[in-house]
């Protein structure tokens, strides 16, 4: 019996829980939200903001259902907000205030 | 605001956006004009440019060995832009060796020359599978290989960004360069596929 | 630049037998398949910043970046002979074998 690895839950190289899953091979076209939430990590990444690797590691910080859960732009910018919250870029009350307002 | 915990986890994608998005136009940091023309230059990026790459070096030695041994300067050549994009590197199919792409750990893409990943590229089921089962994995793009064809399996993990020379069909002998070009799909770049002339 | 190519292509490599995801937050790019596998040196790809420390925004060393390749039914224990897996892996995570 081959041992499951402590892997971390977006290192899914074998991952047992997909092996045996069909691929979805259907074409999904970007959506408006998706290339905003794109074209805007690439311009934090451009203006030495915030790299890609800082990207990905917020990425891989959301708790494991709720990765499988979100969409994948989702996670970019469930990451990239953290992200910029952790480096002051903005804070968490002027965040709230603008969430508050569009409410 | 003093005490406010915000709970990113309550707060939808679209509606979390839109706040970033008015917070960095307001820093003057992203403003609505650099993020449509961003949106515009990255779909330019298309299988196309890749494509172009491809039939190139079908016709071409010189340029073949030169995307072979430097990916990205051989698709400047071609006019592609390239700046600010991870290095390009190219895995050359023979006929007994087949190269598959994937990134286990995210999604990375050779996006300069071929657009957007898609949706099966960033899918669990394919980031899983390529590793383990790749020949379970192509068949569902109907992708049979010759017998004795080894596959070698490209776990793009860190600063590359990969894409397959595929071989170049039999049948196409006598065509030129855009015909070629025609012919690539993104798939066949990626090595879930191989090129094929349609009614063949 | 600190991170010349130490290991020769054509040699035989371990991947440490590490899980630094156990230990607290981290950002790793060595798959966990590959770790404790041995493989073989096909390419010195070259320096590049170390992304665990890049993703937490912290000064970067230079790390040289090999292509490995290794034998992909000895990883998994099924699958075809003669299939391969060829992985980049930092310097910091390779020791000869």
């Amino acid at each position: 019996m081959e041992l499951e690895a402590p892997r971390a839950h977006h290192d899914l190289g074998g991952a047992g829980t997909y092996i045996c899953q069909e691929i979805d091979r259907a074409a999904h076209t970007p959506t408006d939200f998706d290339k905003e939430v794109d074209a805007i990590r690439q311009i934090l990444g451009a203006k030495g903001i915030m790299t890609v690797d800082e990207l990905r590691r917020g990425i891989e910080e959301i708790p494991e259902a709720e990765y499988h859960q979100l969409s994948y732009y989702e996670r970019w910018i469930r990451s990239m907000t953290a992200n910029l919250l952790e480096k002051g870029v903005i804070s968490e009350a002027e965040l709230a205030a603008v969430l508050a307002a569009a409410a | 605001m003093a005490g406010t915990v915000l709970r990113l986890e309550e707060v939808a994608g679209e509606r979390l956006l839109r706040a970033v998005a008015a917070l960095l136009a307001a820093k003057g940091i992203a403003s609505p004009t650099e993020i449509t023309e961003q949106i515009a230059m990255t779909d330019n990026a298309s299988p196309a440019q890749g494509a172009r790459m491809v039939a190139r070096a079908w016709v071409d030695p010189q340029f073949r060995a030169l995307m072979l041994s430097d990916g990205t300067r051989a698709a400047e050549m071609l006019g592609i832009p390239m700046r600010g994009a991870p290095p390009l590197g190219v895995l050359e199919d023979t006929p007994d060796l087949h190269h598959l792409i994937v990134c286990t750990l995210c999604s990375c893409y050779p996006r300069a020359v071929l657009g957007y990943p898609p949706f099966w590229y960033k899918s669990g089921a394919y980031r899983a599978r390529a590793v383990r089962d790749p020949r379970g994995l192509l068949a569902e793009w109907g992708t049979v290989l010759d017998p004795g064809v080894r596959i070698r399996v490209v776990d793009s993990t860190a600063d590359y960004r990969w894409m397959v020379l595929p071989l170049r069909p039999a049948e196409t002998a006598k065509w030129n360069e855009d015909r070629l070009a025609a012919l690539v799909r993104e798939t066949d770049m990626i090595g879930v596929t191989l090129p094929r002339v349609a009614g063949d | 630049m600190s991170g010349s190519p130490q290991l020769a292509v054509g040699s035989r490599v371990r991947v440490r037998d590490d899980w630094p995801e156990t230990r607290g937050r981290v950002h790793i790019r060595t798959p966990h398949y590959v770790r404790g596998r041995t493989g073989t040196v096909v390419r010195c790809l070259g320096d590049f910043p170390d992304p665990e420390q890049l993703a937490f925004a912290r000064p970067a060393r230079i790390l040289p970046l090999y292509h490995v390749l290794f034998e992909q039914p000895q990883i998994w224990l099924e699958g075809c002979a003669g299939d391969q897996l060829l992985v980049e892996i930092y310097g910091s995570w390779l020791e000869p074998s």
